[in-house]
């Protein structure tokens, strides 16, 4: 039993000491990073690409919900709580009923793309943007360090409530002049 | 100023498993362009909304990363996600409701038909 | 006495792992996996303990036997027997559906679901991730379940389906207001999100159920709206819409819509408990037998009330929440709020 216990040993403990010189750590942190990426990158080229308007909905819920991860990868619970809740929770749900309801009779074809030569003006287009940005963004040599900034929570709410005061207010009074507006549209169409 | 053009395989696989503001950085000038890719292809008023909501995604992931990679030493980055997700909130649901109108009084929702301002 | 604990039990697997292997980080890993296991382990047997207690809970009401022939007097193995129906029944898929999002819907509906169990504090320091933002992000991974029901309620390509989807939206989201109203009492009087200080609050004052009585209520009929358990089950209202969004789905697709609305009754009852009951708090006995006394006793009041309420229309159901239960939760919070503040005051 001990020589068992002691072969098993040895062997986790090799397998550490490897995983130790091959920097586990940070591969776990890569390959976790990557896999939101993937994720949220090719949701993202579905909702792009599908022929069928209601999947390109679904696989934008799935890019947010790919995204807000990768808040909860940088420390930002709060942030990613927010996301899920705003993004997965209420728009995604909006996105695809207002789908539902003004729905034509086809939905396998339902999400038209204008005509070839526009689409390859646009690709130029977003292609030459992202190689700016990346070039500019791999150009530039940041000088990375996190700082330990305590408590995420305490520290949102003591800025929302005295720094960012007026901001938080007025993003309140926007987001009830939307809500009146939204209905006072909404319920228009209704009555005519 | 890095001098890209000089490095070497090993110092690119080594750059490309440290995850720093630098990644954060790409992945979300790729969801940019893809967004804007989506809206300049798209004809349905709500699929152009999609897009535009995955444009200002791309950009709340840059304030959080820049929060979290850079030495400051409070949330501003984090709050700022905070009031652009309630103003990207807003603008989905007055978007939706024009849209919804439009479907409504005009029984399309391709934007290249809404070319007349009389209703 | 001491030893009964799920701490105690943690520890005791921990030092056996830790035997084997001989490394403190593996281990460490290790446990996070059986933490995880524990999580599954809980939930599928809630949804075998549960079918049981809801049949024999209705038979209870309803003055008849309940199951008496599968395994003995009390039919204790009747679950099993339901299982193995489901699990022979033919998988028909209707015809013209959306095949993806249809096959993918029940098992989404599961995942948020399953992922709040994370943060339930079952014990003295037994809770898988003890978030600072618990609460808020329990109530967004809840917020999930929503859509998983209207892509069923789409992909199904039948009209009943389509118009319990439909339902669902409008019940779930407008009951989920009420609910985070209610709850921001507790985390007012507490001053934090984390789940283990909500509990800790308890223990040194008194239950919150007596400081939020009215929150209490709220909190429990809006989270039986957001199970669309009966008297708010206009989801799957059988007399009107046949099943709902399930109507199209048949053995083992549908087992697994019952197993999460049966995952979303235990951690109702879990969250009544932890926010509103003391947690695993009480005298005497170890914290995991009060804590799951309580629990159960929350599963049997959700139950009475399957039971014993009629069903309400859809129309009032919502207004209910908008013109009641919100205003109602506001004004909670604002007096709640003005307490806090003379209270801090005061000391």
């Amino acid at each position: 039993m001990n020589e068992l216990l002691k072969l098993v040993h040895g062997v986790v403990n090799w397998g550490m000491d490897t995983a130790e010189s091959m920097n586990a750590g940070v591969l776990i942190d890569a390959s976790v990073f990557y896999a939101l990426m993937w994720v949220s990158v090719l949701a993202a080229l579905g909702v792009v690409l599908c022929r069928n308007v209601v999947h390109s909905a679904l696989l934008l819920t799935a890019s947010f919900i790919g995204v807000g991860c990768l808040y909860i990868y940088m420390d930002s619970p709060f942030i990613g709580a927010v996301q899920f809740l705003v993004y997965g929770g209420a728009v995604a749900i909006l996105i695809v009923m207002a789908l539902m309801l003004t729905r034509r009779d086809d939905m396998a074809h339902s999400n038209l793309s204008r005509s070839l030569f526009c689409q390859a003006g646009a690709a130029v287009i977003s292609g030459a943007f992202f190689l700016c940005i990346s070039v500019a963004s791999l150009m530039t040599q940041f000088r990375e360090m996190s700082a330990e900034l305590g408590d995420s929570v305490t520290g949102l709410a003591d800025m929302m409530l005295t720094k960012y005061i007026l901001p938080f207010e007025v993003a309140a009074v926007l987001l009830l002049i939307a809500m009146i507006g939204a209905l006072v549209i909404a319920k228009g169409a209704h009555e005519s | 100023m890095m001098d890209i053009f000089s490095l070497s395989a090993v110092d690119i696989l080594n750059w490309s498993v440290h995850i720093g503001l630098t990644h954060f950085l790409l992945l979300a000038a790729l969801l940019f362009s893809i967004g804007l890719y989506g809206l300049l292809t798209r004809r349905g008023i709500i699929p152009t909304l999609m897009c535009v909501e995955l444009m200002l995604n791309a950009a709340n992931i840059n304030l959080v990363a820049f929060n979290h990679y850079r030495p400051v030493t409070d949330f501003s980055g984090q709050l700022m996600a905070v009031f652009s997700i309630a103003v990207a909130a807003s603008e989905v649901a007055i978007g939706i409701a024009l849209a919804f109108r439009i479907y409504r009084e005009r029984g399309s929702v391709n934007i290249d038909e809404l070319n007349h301002m009389k209703g | 006495m001491e030893n009964l604990t799920v701490g105690a039990a943690a520890e005791w697997i921990r030092s056996v792992i830790l035997l084997i292997l001989g490394n403190e980080l593996l281990t460490d890993v290790v446990m996070k996996f059986v933490g995880l296991g524990a999580c599954i382990g809980v939930i599928l047997t809630a949804a075998i303990v549960l079918t049981y207690a809801e049949r024999k809970v209705c038979a209870f009401m309803q003055v008849r036997l309940g199951p008496n022939r599968v395994g003995g007097r009390f039919g204790l193995l009747q679950p099993i027997a339901d299982m193995l129906k489901l699990m022979s029944k033919e998988d028909i898929i209707p015809d013209g559906c959306d095949r993806i999002v249809w096959a993918l819907s029940p098992m989404l509906l599961f995942v948020p679901s399953a992922l709040i169990y994370g943060l339930f504090p079952f014990d003295e320091g037994v809770v898988f991730a003890d978030v600072n933002v618990g609460v808020f992000l329990l109530l967004a991974i809840s917020s999930q379940s929503v859509l998983p029901f209207l892509m069923g309620g789409y992909a199904s390509n039948s009209k009943y389906a389509f118009i319990g989807g439909m339902r669902t939206v409008a019940q779930m989201l407008s009951y989920e207001a009420p609910m985070v109203f209610s709850l921001l009492g507790v985390v007012m009087i507490t001053g934090s999100m984390r789940m283990t200080d909500i509990v800790a609050a308890q223990a040194e004052n008194v239950w919150f159920v007596l400081l939020q009585p009215i929150a209490f209520i709220i909190f429990i009929i809006s989270a039986t709206a957001e199970t669309n358990r009966t008297p708010f089950d206009l989801v799957e209202d059988e007399s009107e819409i046949v099943a709902g969004p399930f109507a199209e789905y048949s053995g083992m697709r549908w087992a697994l819509f019952f197993l999460a609305e049966y995952a979303n009754l235990l951690s109702i009852s879990i969250l009544t408990t932890t926010f509103f009951l003391g947690g695993w708090h009480g005298p005497f006995l170890p914290g995991v037998f009060w804590f799951w006394m309580k629990v159960l006793f929350m599963v049997f009041v959700f139950m009475w009330f399957r039971w014993t309420f009629p069903r309400t229309r859809i129309d009032q159901m919502l207004s209910f929440s908008w013109k009641v239960l919100l205003p109602l939760a506001l004004v909670n919070m604002m007096f709640t709020g003005i307490g806090v503040y003379v209270w801090r005051s005061m000391m």
